[in-house]
């Protein structure tokens, strides 16, 4: 299988070109630096995304803004946004709190970004 | 009137910024200024990541980059008034402003920083044609409503333009429920961040339609949909590729202007390019005691880079106040040949400075250089340089002897 990516690690942007099958890497054209490899293999075997989103505060007429603590795989984003569209929260809040703990069984927490007193 | 050494108009990252660097110098009677209800600017609604990388090593989000500058702000007791509107500043530095609890009222500054930051392009500006049904937004507004007040602004979006904000903002309706079903940018490439196009656009499967735009928007109360044409090579819409797209909600991001009304009420002199003032290194404005930092001053795709540049400024503002503003002659830089602007935009002989520029279409392995006349003094190789990302070159203090101007262009390898 081939695929046709943007690599985004600097500006450059470098097209790549990734040859794969059974979750292996083949090969990978069109980088111009080493980087160019891991992006391009991270990028096409399990793909991941920081989350950011916003949850309800019960006592204060404001949002909160929340992200995971670190990257989500990509292809359960929509699953990981139900589950913080239904978590609410009570002020106060401090960055960092955590919000949604080892959200959908992936050990990662979601964290509040601001500080709500 | 009362008086303060140093009064800075906004207080979003670049004020902030400035006030901190300001007060690292010495300078303690400060005042901020903010026309919203707490510090942090714009920052307050952009909460997605990738903001810091440059100043603090990590990924924020708009809000954490945000608090670790009104922390300070509160640790160091810089005092700080929101809520309040400034109106006027005067060449003399008189600042007028007004809020509800203390009416009208005059500051005298002993100098002032101008961090009002800038606004979006609105259909006005714009002229699109079609009638002016509910359901069109400045990609911002919209992003405000989603992210500060919890409102989405509807459920089926076109795009307009394609700047960071456009883009993060097609990402976070369709994660909120809504279907963006284009985005379409007027120029043959995007004004926005490469990232952003792969990871809001490419990770959704929303079609970025390039060398496109709305030509008309139907619907009379609400938005019903859209048509969208193709333009040729001179921006003009071509007929026989218009289609109609139904949609319920139109986002606008079509580029940022300075917002500078209190400068032009001071007299400060504007740089046709960048909407924003004509500064030296210090960030100090053609009025001698009045800086200008932030989008304010030019429109970035950096936060980090708001807050170095708002550094300078804050600390430029304390020299002045103690006195100790060099008074020198300075020497003009010129862009040319693909460089669109430089900021600053002259530089006093006998300092550096950190040239930041942009460029005005996408470059590919080239060499920016800097000449005194026919004389080349530096140049620096670039693989790929494109209107969406600012570019620095540094100036030593000896290209500046024995001119009043150097010019900075690109060449082609």
């Amino acid at each position: 299988m081939k695929r046709e990516i943007i690599c985004t690690n600097c500006p450059m942007g470098c097209p790549l070109t990734v040859e794969y099958e059974d979750g292996k890497i083949l090969s990978i054209t069109g980088n111009t630096c080493k980087n160019g490899i891991t992006f391009g293999t991270n990028e096409v075997l399990c793909p991941k995304r920081t989350i950011t989103s916003i949850v309800k505060v019960t006592n204060r007429d404001m949002m909160l803004s929340v992200k995971s603590a670190s990257e989500l795989p990509k292809e359960r984003i929509f699953e990981f946004m139900d589950i913080i569209n239904k978590t609410s929260v009570t002020a106060p809040v401090k960055t960092g709190d955590v919000i949604v703990a080892d959200i959908g069984g992936t050990g990662i927490d979601i964290v509040a970004t601001k500080s709500i007193r | 009137m009362q008086t303060k050494d140093l009064v800075i108009i906004g207080g979003g990252p670049a004020g902030m910024s400035a006030a901190i660097s300001a007060y690292n110098e010495g300078i303690k009677d400060i005042l901020i200024i903010e026309r919203e209800e707490s510090l942090g600017g714009i920052l307050k609604q952009c909460i997605h990541n990738g903001f810091g990388l440059h100043k603090f090593g990590e990924q924020l989000t708009g809000p954490e980059y945000a608090e670790r500058y009104s922390d300070e702000v509160e640790k160091l007791g810089i005092p700080y008034i929101t809520e309040t509107m400034v109106v006027d500043v005067s060449e003399d530095r008189v600042v007028t402003a007004v809020n509800k609890k203390d009416g009208y009222f005059q500051i005298k500054a002993g100098a002032i920083v101008l961090a009002m930051g800038c606004r979006e392009r609105s259909r006005g500006a714009l002229n699109i044609p079609g009638h002016r049904p509910a359901g069109i937004y400045t990609a911002g507004t919209a992003q405000k409503f989603v992210n500060i007040m919890g409102y989405m602004p509807g459920k089926s979006v076109v795009i307009l333009g394609s700047g960071d904000i456009g883009l993060i903002m097609a990402r976070r309706m369709t994660l909120e429920g809504a279907k963006v079903k284009a985005v379409c940018e007027l120029m043959p490439y995007s004004g926005g961040l490469t990232r952003n196009i792969v990871q809001c656009l490419e990770d959704f499967d929303i079609p970025l339609m390039l060398s496109h735009t709305i030509t008309d928007i139907h619907g009379k109360d609400r938005v019903e949909g859209v048509t969208v044409c193709k333009v040729d090579e001179n921006r003009k819409p071509i007929e026989e590729t218009a289609q109609y797209i139904e949609c319920d909600t139109i986002l606008l991001s079509c580029g940022l202007i300075p917002e500078n009304e209190l400068s032009k009420s001071a007299g400060v002199v504007l740089d046709r390019v960048t909407s924003g003032a004509v500064v030296d290194e210090t960030r100090q404005t053609s009025i001698p005691g009045i800086f200008a930092c932030g989008n304010v001053l030019h429109v970035h795709d950096l936060v980090d880079f708001v807050s170095d540049e708002a550094e300078i400024a804050g600390k430029g503002a304390a020299e002045f106040i103690k006195g100790n503003t060099k008074i020198g002659e300075t020497v003009e830089i010129l862009p040319t040949d693909g460089v669109r602007y430089t900021v600053p935009q002259k530089v006093t002989r006998g300092e550096g400075a950190s040239l930041y520029f942009r460029v005005a279409d996408v470059y590919k392995n080239v060499t920016v250089a800097l000449y005194k006349g026919e004389e080349l003094l530096a140049k620096k190789k670039r693989p790929k340089v494109a209107p969406g990302e600012m570019e620095r070159f540094e100036i030593k203090p000896e290209y500046l002897e024995n001119t009043d101007k150097l010019t900075i262009k690109l060449e082609r390898n």
